[in-house]
């Protein structure tokens, strides 16, 4: 494993020949692995209570936002237009609501979503593994938590209240989802919160423990960099294109068959950049409001983010084409999950 | 090239009752588009290519990889995607149901860093698919009990891999290959980790029954083109095999040094 000090070496060294020449050796391994293919997903953003209070976020316990839970035809009614795109990997999303968002709850949301979709992703939040085994057994193959950061003072500040105070709880969801069965865990950090290079050292460990303790589970990587919502700035991201970049290389070369996710929230030029370098997976046609693809108008949206990247499928498909990709809807055609 | 030309004649390829004239088998993962591997399966006159029955996209008739695979090629379906015997079961009957032929490629794999099929999965996956009436041919690393096993349970070949899946490293594991090949009356076919058509030649020349490839042909400039070059690399090993390759020797072993002397007058 790289050591912190090669991280921060990494990190602090400006000279373009550098980044050059580790992201040349990123598009190599990204190429080798993972071929001239790009996969495709959306997320649905099912409900937006949240009992944790999270300075970061739109959906936080004490925003005054309208706080709204789509009943199964709403559900429905969201899947049938993100299906109409021909995405078929879908990513549920709620705020972090055990009161309000069930396991019951969005066991009912993955029996919908079995309807439209070929592989079925939750972010949500953290539970107990025989709750991810009831999702599993339900035809949920992927998890993704973040631990948003691993600096535990800092987590403390931004994590005021709710269920996610819990560091060490939240640290073995992956581990939890993993015992439980599910086939596919997304984990990451959200870039502004905290020390980057410490960041990014105690997230490569935890993968590296997760992949020892749970080698048949396929990871992936996300590297959230902090947006304005709704037009306003909660938290700065001061981590430029640069030194994403170099996180996303970075990555890439130390852990060749992890995949790299990549979401709306970066703006068009740099998404299409770094297909292939290292990215594999590519959120598209995004909306970040529970409604927001069929049920609210966009005043009356309350997104959890502001996305940049507003192109539609077609558009994102059609780019992914020019660069000599492949987009695939389908990673993988589901089958039983048997506990 | 037709093998009825070549001036040592060949038998067919006979896999699991059923003669082919190529010797290549080919991958469908990872492709530019569709139609390069479609080109791919044209210039190599590959007769069988595998696909995985867990990324065969129904819902996209555009994406659908069934779709540019001729009829005249046997499909060989895979279970990438299992992490047991009891996932493999499943994929394996569900490419029946689908229409996808009773041919299956095992492929247990639980381990998403390094990619290495579980061997002990495969043998149960094999006994069981055996006995359903599959053909079955396990994807293992090369381990001549495990083969044997595999002979037992009425494997119709055993596909030892060569290096790492994707690695492009060759014949990493040539000498384990080479034992199986000498021991297992069944066709060793060399899967995995073949990166270039001289690696695929290798093989042949040791005596392998088939190559398969996927990454070196998928992830090259010109897919097609390598196609065309790795199955004519395998036809060349192929007759080299047959020829018998003279063994290497040192430069300075003209005379006899040690029993000469039974020759002296």
């Amino acid at each position: 494993m790289i050591s912190l000090t090669q991280i921060q070496k990494l990190l602090t060294d400006s000279r373009p020949e550098t980044l050059e020449a580790l992201a040349k050796d990123a598009q190599r391994l990204t190429e080798q692995n993972f071929g001239r293919t790009i996969s495709l997903y959306a997320p649905v953003y099912l409900s937006n209570y949240c009992s944790s209070h999270c300075t970061y976020c739109g959906f936080h316990s004490l925003n005054k936002i309208k706080r709204i839970k789509l009943t199964g035809e709403e559900t429905r009614k969201e899947m049938t237009a993100i299906h109409a795109t021909g995405i078929r990997n879908i990513l549920l999303l709620t705020g972090e609501s055990y009161k309000f968002t069930p396991v019951s709850y969005l066991k009912e949301a993955a029996m919908i979503a079995k309807d439209f979709f070929q592989g079925i992703a939750i972010e949500v939040h953290p539970m107990q593994t025989s709750e991810y085994q009831e999702l599993y057994t339900t035809g949920v193959d992927g998890v993704t938590i973040y631990q948003e950061t691993y600096d535990k003072v800092r987590y403390t500040e931004v994590h005021i209240s709710g269920y996610k105070k819990d560091y060490d709880f939240r640290r073995e969801t992956p581990a939890r989802a993993a015992a439980a069965g599910i086939r596919q865990i997304s984990m990451g950090i959200l870039l502004g919160l905290s020390d980057v290079t410490r960041d990014v050292y105690e997230l490569f460990c935890h993968l590296r423990e997760m992949e020892k303790s749970f080698p048949g589970v396929e990871y992936s990587l996300s590297f959230p960099r902090l947006r304005t919502i709704k037009g306003r700035e909660f938290a700065i991201c001061d981590i430029d294109d640069r030194t994403f970049l170099k996180i996303l290389c970075l990555t890439r070369v130390l852990f060749p068959r992890v995949g790299l996710n990549l979401s709306t929230r970066e703006h068009p030029k740099l998404r299409d950049h770094l297909l292939g370098i290292g990215i594999t997976k590519v959120s598209a046609g995004s909306n970040t409001a529970v409604g927001g693809y069929t049920l609210k108008t966009i005043e009356d949206q309350d997104p959890q983010f502001d996305t940049e990247d507003k192109r539609s499928v077609a558009e994102i498909v059609a780019m992914i084409k020019s660069k000599g990709f492949d987009p695939v809807f389908t990673d993988w055609r589901p089958i039983e999950n048997k506990a | 090239m037709n093998t009825s030309t070549l001036p040592i004649r060949d038998t067919p390829f006979i896999l699991a009752g059923k003669a082919f004239a190529s010797r290549f088998l080919l991958g469908t993962g990872k492709f530019q588009s569709k139609q390069d591997l479609a080109n791919s399966v044209a210039t190599s006159g590959t007769e069988i290519v595998t696909v995985a029955l867990r990324r065969i996209d129904l819902d996209h008739h555009e994406e659908n990889i069934i779709e540019y695979i001729p009829q005249n090629v046997t499909l060989l379906t895979n279970t990438s995607g299992a992490r047991n015997a009891q996932e493999a079961i499943r994929i394996a009957r569900l490419a029946k149901e689908a229409g996808h032929g009773n041919w299956i490629k095992i492929e247990v794999i639980n381990d998403s860093k390094y990619l290495l099929p579980d061997n002990n999965e495969t043998i149960k996956a094999t006994e069981i698919l055996v006995k359903e009436g599959f053909i079955v041919l396990p994807y293992v690393s090369p381990d001549l009990y495990v083969a044997r096993e595999l002979v037992k349970a009425g494997a119709a070949a055993v596909m030892p891999l060569g290096s790492f899946i994707g690695s492009n490293q060759g014949l990493k594991t040539r000498e384990m290959i080479k034992v199986l090949i000498n021991e297992i009356d069944l066709p060793i076919i060399v899967d995995a980790g073949i990166g270039a058509p001289s690696q695929a030649a290798e093989a042949m020349e040791l005596g392998a029954a088939a190559v398969l490839a996927n990454t070196a042909v998928a992830t090259a400039a010109q897919p097609a083109a390598i196609a065309q070059a790795f199955a004519l690399a395998v036809q060349a090993g192929r007759l080299a095999h047959l020829s018998g390759v003279p063994q290497k020797r040192s430069l300075a072993d003209a005379s006899s040094p040690l029993t000469g002397f039974l020759y002296e007058n």
